[in-house]
């Protein structure tokens, strides 16, 4: 074998491995770059959370400050090319109260002296943001707490449990009781309003109603003024118990005991205790409420609105998308006009999802919505009731975003059942119908599925039709509560996708803002993926008992 | 050379009864079966294409009739419209008539599902339902609204009794009906034919998947379902057709050549390109 043959072997067999190496190549590429923001994403996100300790720095003109490193960056000298390259860190200093601003750039060089300052305390409040300083003091009812350092610590530990049940208390009352209160009184109010819109209110049996309806409002007016002492009387009790904190520089912070939400050393934490830090933050980012226009506390009324939305979507676009791929396969004469008809559906799922908001606020909210007011709930006019953004529109909206999706993986499905089974099913001397349902159906709700978790998947991240439907950033109602009808779908909602924008991009503080939407960003895409594992698991449980098992 | 179908074939030859085959309760009167199905003039186009032409032909009650002829002669187009399941395809036109016991099966009246339900078919292609074997078998039940327990538990084991199952699946009936082997596949969609008690039974080429010891199982039952069936089944392997059937009808290109009985098509037959077929020398 001579070596140019070999070499003429060599180069046929590359060339024929070549697209084998390009395709894994190109496979490489996009895993690498999904597995890389997939990473950034879970790095900051799951970072964000974790207790880090204080720095106490004093500067050269004599200043000093208490922080987090947040950022640290590089600034080119200009002039002497010689010097080195000046480092400048951003540091977290908290305290927005006193001094407007939580963040601060020191240059490195300015710096004369960091520690650690081990008594230093960290406490996250209900307003203005973390506060970094020291526990001076501490005042129960008028009377100071005569106690000092660790033992004072002590003592606030053993007040907070005590405090956040005086919060929840006084929270229960405001929103909760008082919220009720007026729920029915407005209740009452449109009752009112209806009777005189339906001029009802000359007669006799109409002015009977009105008065009682006046008497319940009467009523519930003494009971909100009832509330409403016992609301203040518990606030000023509340105002009682307060500490007194200083800043690094002295300048002392009174603080009410019950606006704070979590405080602990962060130069004394263990591991296990910043572990637990950690849990906490987490439970509360899951599960709490959000504060500080978002940008603090948690997001757990948009995890439930994101939730809630996809599923009414999927209630709405899973019919209509298999009842459509249900005509258009198998009843539907296939011709001329069934291929415009498909070649529009699988159109409509390249149309901008901006354009289908715009749709749905036209269409669903404007319209629709809109009728439904004047002849349902003329009394709350001119205040739209369904005439707005709401979720039902926001669903709906989505729903037809989706549709397509559904549509086509129905039609796969269905195309891909044996005319054979049909054929059976017919010769057994069941109905076109009876197939359908019994035979056709049943085989192609795999892939129905299928179409239906890349329709939720798609749904739960859109943003751009939501923000003009029925998105807000901060909902005071949930759209399932407590209240009768229980459900509401005509209440505006909030949803994670939209969070990130809002925090992201339209927050005041967006450094401070950043650790949540990172946050936030892995939640949805959590959601997302157990999404999709559930309903791969249903689908791999269907294909089970398609293949044994009990059916 | 044109024979007229008519000429050749569709007048009912006179039937020997051969020792051995006779049916347990013939009601026929001095061994002649009652006619069970007439075919007149039958032809169906395919669009232009015209895939049976003027067919007619007699099949007797409670026999086997085999069909037999070379792919793409119209077998399965003419067993088909013995339960009108061609009429789902588009572009496709019937003309002549056929009557079961008497009746015109194309008469617009007259409901196709209870047609259906007289006429049970078994496909060339084992097709069970994605269901459990229990479900597969009442599935003709259930469509019909029938929910007794008692009367679907009952029709399942007699119907796998006939269909010679009952004995290999007893043990497992709601397991999946996917997972039993292609000859009990098909022995299965027997059963689910014959779960609604029909008339005739149609067989489209039941055995050309299957291994010669499942091919013997269904021919044997074959044997012990005409009893109480009427049954017409498609073949393209004529050892096949000379062992079970009582009569043959040979197709050539959608046109009916030669209908007897079975031991004189294959012994005798009239016309030269039967012969040829039989003897092997085309198709
Ligand atoms: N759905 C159909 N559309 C058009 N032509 C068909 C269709 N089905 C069968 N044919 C034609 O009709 C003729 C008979 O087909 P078929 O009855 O399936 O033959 P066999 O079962 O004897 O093999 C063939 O020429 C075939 O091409
Ligand atoms: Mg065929």
């Amino acid at each position: 074998m001579s070596p140019s043959r070999w070499t003429s072997r060599h180069w046929q067999q590359s060339l024929d491995l070549a697209p084998v190496w390009l395709s894994g190549a190109m496979l490489s590429v996009a895993l690498l770059m999904i597995v890389a923001l997939v990473g950034l994403i879970m790095g900051r996100g799951f970072s964000a959370l974790w207790p880090v300790p204080l720095w106490q720095i004093t500067l050269k003109n004599g200043s000093s400050h208490l922080g987090l490193i947040h950022a640290t960056e590089f600034i080119p000298q200009t002039g002497d090319s010689v010097k080195k390259p000046l480092r400048r860190t951003l540091f977290r200093i908290g305290n927005r109260d006193l001094y407007g601003n939580d963040f601060v750039w020191i240059d490195d060089d300015q710096v004369i002296s960091r520690m650690h300052p081990a008594d230093v305390v960290i406490i996250e409040r209900l307003e203005w943001g973390p506060f970094y300083g020291f526990l001076k003091q501490m005042r129960i009812r008028g009377e100071a707490i005569e106690r000092q350092g660790p033992q004072l610590w002590t003592v606030l530990q053993q007040q907070l449990p005590r405090a956040r049940r005086r919060y929840r208390a006084i929270q229960h009352l405001q929103r909760r009781t008082i919220g009720d209160i007026s729920a029915a009184m407005e209740q009452h109010r449109l009752a009112l309003r209806r009777l005189e819109l339906r001029s009802r209110l000359t007669t006799p049996q109409g002015q009977a109603q009105a008065r009682a309806h006046q008497t319940a409002i009467a009523k519930f007016q003494q009971q909100y003024t009832h509330v409403a002492e016992q609301l203040n009387r518990q606030r000023e009790d509340d105002a009682t118990y307060r500490i007194v904190l200083t800043d690094v520089n002295g300048r002392t912070k009174e603080l009410p005991i019950s606006a704070i939400v979590r405080t602990y050393q962060p130069n004394r934490l263990t591991l296990v205790g910043r572990v637990g830090v950690y849990l906490d933050r987490l439970r509360e980012f899951v599960f709490g409420q959000p504060r500080e226009a978002n940008s603090e506390g948690g997001v757990a009324p948009a995890i439930f609105g994101t939730v809630m939305m996809t599923l009414l979507m999927s209630l709405a676009v899973v019919p209509l998308g298999v009842l459509a791929a249900l005509y258009l396969h198998e009843y539907a004469r296939q011709g001329f006009l069934v291929s415009l008809v498909r070649i529009a559906v699988n159109n409509l799922a390249g149309v901008p999802s901006i354009v289908f908001g715009v749709f749905g606020l036209g269409f669903f909210c404007y319209l629709i919505g809109g009728t439904i007011d004047h002849l349902w709930f003329p009394e709350q006019l001119p205040a739209p009731t369904f005439g707005g953004g709401a979720i039902l529109w926001a669903s709906l909206t989505l729903a037809l975003l989706t549709v397509p999706v559904v549509i086509v993986a129905t039609e796969e499905a269905l195309a891909a059942v044996p005319d054979g089974l049909r054929a059976a099913s017919l010769a057994c001397g069941a109905t076109k119908f009876q197939t359908i349902c019994r035979a056709v159906l049943p085989s192609a709700l795999p892939g129905i599925l299928t179409g239906t978790i890349l329709a939720m998947a798609r749904g739960a991240g859109e943003v751009a039709p939501l923000m003009i439907t029925g998105v807000v950033k901060l909902a005071p109602n949930l759209p399932l509560d407590h209240v009768p009808p229980f459900v509401h779908l005509e209440r505006k909602f909030m949803h994670l996708g939209f969070h990130i924008y809002d925090l992201g991009f339209q927050s005041p503080n967006i450094e401070a803002s950043k650790a949540m939407v990172y946050m936030t960003a892995l939640l949805l895409l959590t959601i997302v993926v157990c999404l999709n594992l559930a309903a791969m698991w249903i689908r791999g449980r269907l294909r089970e008992r398609f293949r044994g098992a009990e059916v | 050379m044109m024979n007229s179908p008519l000429l050749t074939a569709g007048r009912p030859s006179v039937v020997v009864r051969r020792p051995g085959t006779s049916p347990a309760a013939p009601s026929s009167v001095e061994g002649r079966p009652n006619i069970a199905i007439e075919v007149e003039q039958l032809s169906v186009w395919y669009g232009k294409i015209e895939a049976i032409k003027h067919v007619t032909m007699q099949i007797p009650e409670r026999r086997v009739t085999a069909l037999i002829g070379p792919s793409g002669c119209g077998k399965s187009t003419l067993i088909r419209c013995f339960n009108r399941l061609n009429d789902l395809i588009e572009g496709l036109r019937i003309e002549g008539r056929i009557r079961l016991y008497g009746q015109d099966i194309f008469d617009p009246s007259r409901d196709v599902i209870t047609l259906r339900k007289r006429v049970g078919m078994v496909f060339q292609k084992s097709n069970p339902f994605p269901k459990s074997i229990y479900e597969n078998v009442v599935y003709g039940l259930r469509v019909n609204g029938e929910g007794r327990r008692a009367v679907l538990d009952s029709t399942v084991e007699e119907s796998l009794n006939r269909a010679a199952l009952w004995d290999e699946v007893k043990d497992r009936l709601y397991t999946s009906a996917l997972r039993l082997s292609g000859g009990q596949q098909q022995r299965l969609c027997i059963a689910r034919a014959i779960a609604t008690e029909p008339e005739v039974l149609l067989l489209d080429e039941p055995c050309s998947a299957l291994d010669p010891i499942a091919t013997a199982k269904i021919e044997e039952l074959l044997y012990t379902l005409k009893e109480r069936y009427t049954i017409i089944i498609v073949t393209h392997n004529m050892q096949q057709a000379a062992r079970v059937s009582d009569f043959t009808g040979f197709l050539l290109m959608g046109e009916l050549i030669e209908f007897d009985a079975t031991d004189k098509l294959f012994t005798t037959p009239h016309d030269p390109r039967t012969e040829a077929y039989i003897t092997g020398r085309f198709g």
